[in-house]
């Protein structure tokens, strides 16, 4: 952790609005915040987990941050260079540095294509080498993500969703990227599968120096991948962190919660286990609460979590939050800054961590 | 679990195959299992492992053709499931047998209110007038812990998140207190924090109701939490069963083994590689004459190509359907 780490990504207040729009007139009436500001950094060669709730806005941020959209706002720098007001043809070539790997691969592979057509499209589209060294660089890559040259010729329905997945991440492969925005890339995968295409991954990794930022909802799964992982609510990061310290010393209250959610497969530990229950369901993202956007479940609010927003800070080194409870300039100034939720605050209490 | 009482539910040799164009398709080859009252029982087993199909079998919901349901027995007390028709299977439906599928939005009908939706089989079933059946329809949705149960009557379901869906499907499931409710996963579609309350729900349900359930799941977590036994499924049959934390720690099955293995744990050290079974799941083509786990086993040896192991008792209510012994790691 000593050696100075370079940044390969800085992102800075994104936002992507959608608009909502209404009226015989298609006037905007609204927008969907679906991600509504987020800052964070990605280290060249680390894995960046991003993880959350259906609809909290990860796959939206990984498409923004790759200038899949025309963002609303922010700053997106990639190896220092401005992208985020990019126009498209510049995008263009900066496009064979960053790629994406989806999460159905049957979805995104062109079921006319053969697997070899499939893997070789971003050469052409890049004018990169042809005829024959096209061929040998698909082959190529079909080693590395551990699919049979002899199947260079058959179509996508051939293949398991494993395989699938294989090649998908062979494609994203074929320019060489640096950045591979990974969204969900297990999450249609058996049990039996995921442990395969997770290895796969972080041999690619190492072999070909990759960054990723990769997305899921599954945090045990994360937590074996990510160096470093960011918690997403509503449109923005609540909190971010080293994995350890992370999974260790959560300190946003929808950390905590989403955590002690995931089951564990063992009876023993289950049996244990105690469980923060979340009650009612996620905010729309067109209207999100006031103040503090966790205030309408989090277990802790106080009265000033309805009126004013956390600023998301350094609250320790690398761990950032966003949440009243971690601002000592809020804890010791506010007076009404005492218990006032539904729950006593002490009922789920973990690790004395709030004090 | 009370070990001696009569089994609510006892299936036998359930075989069913579809019959498509491309050839058959044996999707559930010889399952045997029995439901005790009161009891949790969780299903677990990988995508085309036979778990939707078995269930569905066992309540007639699959479409015929292409589904065949070749041979077994399914007794719900005194009847067998498979003998009585579709209009005795439609008096069992939604009374004695409950039942909650996967995705709440294709199985709550769009176009009825959600009210409307849990007072049919109130009405139909239990001969209840319409007042009644209103009247039992709020208490239903309160029990399932849906706020502002009488106004929300006349919403439709669209108008519900998925968490509150699932807890409309569980109140419809429940509306008639059936002996048996199976729950097709029930929890999949739902974000952990909803899979959480979900979870609660029916635990404290269990406790206040006692009815018998099925819990299909591929997450091992909601299994190691919730049952009081589980039935692993592969390639179509029952590769190991018994009590769940005798099957948590001593695994005897190699597809039980490393799937255990496989899945990183969140509150374990984090492991600096995660194992891997290799291979892919096996296709169903046609009746099974070896262990349908053998490609990726590493146990294999030459009989599991030659014969399909039968299941057999390893400890009190424990079997496994293996060749190898995985206490000696010998063959059997
Ligand atoms: N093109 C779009 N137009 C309008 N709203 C959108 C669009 N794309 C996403 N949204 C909305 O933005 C929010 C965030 O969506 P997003 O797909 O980023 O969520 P997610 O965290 O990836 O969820 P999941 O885990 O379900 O994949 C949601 O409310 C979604 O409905
Ligand atoms: N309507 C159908 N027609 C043909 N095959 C089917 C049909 N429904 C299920 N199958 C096959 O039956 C097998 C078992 O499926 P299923 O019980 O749904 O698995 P799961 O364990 O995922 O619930 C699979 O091979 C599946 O493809
Ligand atoms: S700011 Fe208040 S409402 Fe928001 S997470 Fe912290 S304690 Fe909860
Ligand atoms: S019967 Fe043979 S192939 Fe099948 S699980 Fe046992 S050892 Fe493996
Ligand atoms: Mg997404
Ligand atoms: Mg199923």
């Amino acid at each position: 952790m000593s050696v100075p780490r370079k940044k390969l990504l800085e992102v800075r207040d994104l936002k992507m609005h959608f608009p909502i729009t209404g009226g015989l007139l298609r006037r905007q009436v609204g927008a969907v915040k679906a991600v509504d500001g987020v800052s964070f950094d990605i280290y060249e060669g680390e894995t960046l987990g991003i993880v959350g709730e259906s609809g909290c806005g990860k796959s939206t941020c990984g498409r923004a941050v790759l200038r899949l959209y025309d963002i609303t706002s922010g700053s997106i720098k990639i190896d220092g260079t401005e992208i985020g007001t990019m126009g498209q043809s510049a995008l263009r070539r900066m496009r064979p540095k960053m790629q994406m790997v989806f999460q159905d691969p049957q979805a995104c592979l062109n079921p006319r294509m053969t697997v070899a057509g499939i893997i070789a499209e971003p050469l052409e589209e890049h004018g990169k080498l042809s005829g024959k060294k096209r061929l040998e660089r698909v082959y190529e890559l079909m080693d590395a993500v551990g699919l049979n040259r002899n199947f260079a010729n058959r179509y996508p329905h051939a293949f398991s969703g494993g395989q699938r997945q294989r090649i998908g991440i062979a494609r994203a492969l074929a320019l060489n990227p640096r950045f591979i925005v990974c969204d969900e890339p297990i999450a249609a995968l058996d049990v039996s599968i995921q442990a395969q295409v997770v290895n796969l991954l972080e041999k690619l990794q190492d072999e070909f120096g990759l960054t990723y930022m990769f997305i899921s909802h599954d945090l045990s799964m994360v937590k074996h991948i990510a160096d470093r992982v960011a918690v997403m609510y509503l449109g923005r990061i609540v909190e971010l962190a080293e994995r350890d310290e992370l999974y260790e010393r959560p300190l946003h209250p929808y950390t905590e919660a989403l955590m002690s959610a995931v089951p564990e497969p063992d009876p023993a530990i289950e049996a244990k286990v105690e469980r923060i229950i979340l009650r009612g369901d996620v905010p729309s993202p067109s209207n999100p609460p006031k103040g503090c956007n966790f205030s309408t479940r989090c277990p802790k609010v106080m009265d000033i979590c309805r009126k004013l927003d956390p600023e998301y800070r350094e609250a320790r080194p690398g761990h950032f939050v966003a949440c009243h409870l971690h601002d000592a300039g809020i804890m010791n100034n506010e007076p009404s800054a005492g218990t006032t939720g539904a729950t006593p605050r002490n009922e789920h209490k973990q690790q004395g961590e709030d004090a | 679990m009370p070990d001696g009482a009569l089994p609510v539910l006892d299936v036998r040799n359930l075989k069913t195959v579809f019959r498509t164009r491309a050839g058959e398709i044996h999707a559930v080859n010889s399952v045997s299992f029995q439901l005790r009252p009161g009891e949790l029982l969780g299903v677990v087993g990988e995508s085309g492992s036979g778990k939707s199909v078995t269930m569905m079998s066992l309540i007639g919901l699959l479409p015929s053709p292409p589904a065949e349901v070749r041979d077994g027995n399914v007794m719900l007390g005194d009847k067998d499931l498979l003998k009585i028709g579709e209009d005795g299977l439609r008096a069992i439906r939604g009374r004695d047998v409950g039942f909650v599928f996967q995705d709440p939005m294709t199985s709550l009908n769009p176009v009825f209110t959600v009210g409307f939706q849990i007072m049919e089989p109130l009405r139909r079933h239990m001969g209840m007038d319409k007042a009644r059946a209103r009247k039992r329809a709020v208490e239903l949705l309160e029990l399932v812990g849906i706020p502002d149960a009488e106004r929300r009557l006349k919403d439709f379901p669209h108008q519900f998140s998925g968490g509150m869906r699932q807890r409309v499907m569980i109140a419809i499931a429940l509306a008639c207190d059936p002996k048996v409710l199976i729950a097709d996963e029930p929890t999949t579609a739902l974000d952990v924090t909803i899979q959480a309350q979900i979870i609660e729900l029916v635990k404290g349900l269990r406790e206040k109701l006692g009815m018998a359930i099925i819990w299909i799941t591929h997450d091992l977590g909601v299994i190691a939490g919730i049952a009081d036994r589980v039935m692993v499924m592969y390639g179509g049959q029952v590769a190991e069963h018994g009590p769940v934390r005798e099957v948590f720690a001593n695994p005897a099955h190699p597809y039980t083994r490393a799937l255990l293995k496989t899945v990183p744990k969140l509150r374990e050290p984090r492991a600096d590689k995660l194992r891997v079974i290799e291979g892919q799941p096996p296709m169903l083509g046609a009746h099974p004459t070896a262990c349908p786990f053998r490609a990726r086993c590493e146990h294999a040896f030459e009989r599991c190509a030659r014969e399909n192991p039968p299941r057999r008792e390893i400890g009190a209510g424990h079997d496994v359907a293996c060749w190898w012994d995985h206490r000696t790691g010998e063959p059997v």
